[in-house]
């Protein structure tokens, strides 16, 4: 059997290696960092049913160790094509097919500077709040428990002005979920959801999305946050607009949690231009088609599993996984 | 990161050879800022600087207010860059933001939509035979008091410091919305957090004031103040301001906004009148400086040269505290020595002042 070769080791690099292993292919899956799990691995716990990532992860990873699938760590890929991937030792492996699986990277906050985010000690991002329910402490830069927590969503969502314009989403159920967790954690605190639409587009988020109006009483404001600043008492004052109400809001909150959203790698424009395959406006590779062919490319050869396409949830992605390993199948044979 | 942000925005200030355009409102309410910032560059730094009397307003306010097309202020620009051509310079530094956030807006449209450009041309050779080439490098005249912050320091002769308790002073700094809102890259600092006048204070001693409102507009908003029924908006807007800067009890504001210097320090007698409240120690209100006044306090320029007895809020208690001797019985004494007259002591002064200050000439 011909060798396929997996280009990034995160969850839908693993899953399409282990399907593709198991239709009998010889696989080698390469991973620039020196961990296997991209960026679940800095995840707590998934929605919309608040499993465990690292329980997600670790089976992954537990059937890839026991596979004989070629695994190589820190290996940056600086080409490609269908039938060879070029290492940046200059290694060049030979292949039948390959699946890209670089996934995506996370917006910088730092870019919507009106936030304050690296500045102001409590403004935080989606993913720094993710790692401190892994490291099961959440409280403010000073140790004292957040009183008042706001999230806000689309940030680097939806927005031209930094040329962000497509939607995330999973940042909308990441924000109730994380509220709710939030909410469980200080039961006394005002939890606030600045939103301009909620997405609940998945099997059991409008009823998260339910319950964390009803049973945990946290607050959706339809607006946008416009600015942070501090307080004299070491708070952050927020501004917005509740547009349901027409009304301009001002509040002070401990603590800002800016959900940031799914940008392209900068690096797809190179390995698209090199490999002579498209991408889409937004940056994300662009697939051949969006329905019967969306893990293929325009050339043969070339696929694509999970987040290299567009932002997807984790199920999502595994099921691209699962999917691509078909369709090399069927090229390959 | 705020130290990131300043340094992501920079932009190329020239070190010499000026062409200066002057701002239309600042010559009205602080007249010995435009003077001072000659002086500072010409005598205290010895940089050539043209201040011409050819040019003109650059319109912005008729622009802002729908009265003045956009065809029409371009040629306008045009002309103010023919000038500088013709006088042999090519760094235009002007001395309003509202000026300068045209001439940036309108830099920026001929690059995106270059017939624009050659339909200005057009139209101002049509008009005045004159031919012009864009400026070379364009600034604020804050950027270039920015430039030379730390030649300032090093010609000072007093520091932004409590002279008793050798304190810094605490400082609002406060920037006009035309000088980076629009283009963030064309302030240093960027538009969030802008280091233009913060980079002026701490070199000279100060400690800057941030507190919640700091990015807030003034409420100048040319709509705001020219349709006299939307004047609350502008003055609720400085309220905002000032309520929001209150508890951090600042010694002065320092803005480089004709419009903020003025609407920040005039609003104060405003609201004092309409509702009673003042700001500052005692209640006497915040001197509100601009920055060539800042600069030329730093430098030992007389505070009635520089043009403070223009100001609503008194700044001798500020003038105090910093050291600066000055002559009471000289305030109010134009050039030459002529009475220029005395406001009525308003709600919003010291009330000390007519016993302290008021000599009888």
């Amino acid at each position: 059997m011909e060798r396929v070769i997996v280009i990034g080791g995160g969850v839908a690099g693993m899953k399409a290696a282990l399907d593709l292993r198991r239709r009998g292919f010889e696989v080698t899956l390469l991973e620039k960092s020196r961990h296997l799990g991209g960026k679940v691995r800095k995840w707590h716990c998934l929605f919309p049913t608040f499993t465990s990532a690292a329980e997600v992860l670790g089976g992954l990873k537990a059937e890839v160790a026991d596979s004989d699938i070629e695994v190589r760590l820190e290996a940056e890929v600086v080409s490609f094509d269908n039938r060879s991937v070029t290492l940046a030792s200059g290694e060049k492996l030979a292949c039948g097919a390959v699946v890209l699986a670089t996934g995506f990277t996370l917006f910088d906050a730092r870019v919507k500077e009106e936030y304050g985010y690296g500045i102001y000690d409590n403004v935080i991002t989606s993913a720094d709040l993710e790692e401190m329910f892994r490291n099961g402490r959440v409280a403010l830069r000073n140790g004292e428990r957040p009183r008042r927590v706001a999230f806000l969503h689309c940030v680097g969502s939806r927005d031209e002005k930094v040329c962000q314009r497509h939607c995330s989403k999973v940042c909308c159920v990441t924000g109730v979920k994380q509220a709710i967790e939030v909410k469980k954690l200080f039961p006394e605190a005002d939890v606030f959801n600045f939103y301009m639409d909620i997405r609940m587009f998945g099997p059991g988020y409008e009823e998260m999305y339910r319950e964390a109006q009803l049973s945990h009483n946290i607050h959706f404001v339809r607006g946008r946050i416009s600015e942070a600043s501090p307080t004299i008492d070491g708070r952050l004052q927020i501004k917005a607009e509740d547009t349901l109400t027409g009304r301009p809001l001002k509040m002070s909150v401990d603590m800002l949690v800016l959900l940031v959203g799914m940008r392209s790698n900068d690096d797809n424009v190179h390995l698209a231009e090199q490999a002579g395959v498209p991408l889409a406006p937004n940056g994300f590779f662009a697939p051949k088609d969006m329905f019967a062919g969306n893990v293929c490319s325009p050339r043969k050869g070339v696929f694509y599993a999970g987040a290299i396409t567009a932002p997807k949830s984790i199920g999502e992605v595994l099921n691209e996984g699962s999917a691509v390993a078909d369709a090399v199948t069927e090229y390959l044979s | 990161m705020r130290a990131k942000s300043w340094s992501d925005y920079q932009k190329d200030i020239a070190d010499d050879r000026y062409y200066y355009a002057r701002s239309c409102i600042r010559q009205n309410f602080f007249p010995g800022s435009e003077k001072a910032f000659l002086e500072i560059l010409q005598r205290d730094l010895g940089k050539d600087i043209f201040d011409d009397p050819a040019h003109s307003s650059c319109t912005g306010i008729g622009y802002h207010s729908d009265v003045v097309p956009l065809e029409t202020i371009m040629t306008v620009v045009a002309r103010q860059f023919a000038l500088m051509s013709e006088a042999g310079y090519e760094n235009f530094v002007t001395s309003c933001i509202t000026s300068f956030g045209i001439y940036t807006e309108i830099l920026s449209t001929w690059e995106e939509f270059p017939e624009t450009e050659e339909r200005t041309r057009e139209n101002l050779f049509k008009a005045t035979g004159r031919e012009f080439a864009k400026p070379k490098s364009l600034a604020h005249t804050s950027d270039v008091i920015f430039h030379f912050r730390e030649e300032i320091a090093a010609r000072a002769k007093r520091r932004l410091v409590d002279s008793m308790t050798g304190e810094p002073l605490k400082v609002v700094e406060h920037i006009g919305c035309h000088y980076a809102k629009i283009f963030p890259k064309s302030g240093i600092g960027g538009s969030e957090f802008p280091y233009v006048l913060a980079g002026m204070i701490e070199s000279w001693g100060g400690e800057c004031v941030d507190y919640p409102e700091r990015r807030h507009c003034c409420g100048f908003g040319f709509r705001n103040y020219l349709v006299q029924a939307n004047r609350g908006y502008s003055v609720a807007n400085s309220q905002k301001k000032l309520e929001s800067m209150a508890p951090y009890h600042p010694d002065f504001i320092v803005a480089n906004c004709p419009g903020c210097s003025m609407f920040l320090d005039k609003w104060q007698y405003t609201i004092a009148e309409m509702n009673g409240r003042t700001y500052g120690a005692n209640g006497y209100g915040i001197p509100v400086l601009t920055y060539e006044e800042m600069a030329g306090l730093v430098l030992g320029y007389d505070p009635w040269e520089l043009g403070m007895q223009m100001h609503q809020v008194n700044v001798e208690p500020l003038l105090d505290r910093l050291g600066v001797e000055y002559d009471p019985s000289t305030k109010y004494l134009g050039r030459n020595g002529k009475f220029i007259g005395k406001p009525a002591s308003a709600v919003v002064n010291c009330p000390s002042q007519e016993f302290i200050y008021d000599i009888k000439l």
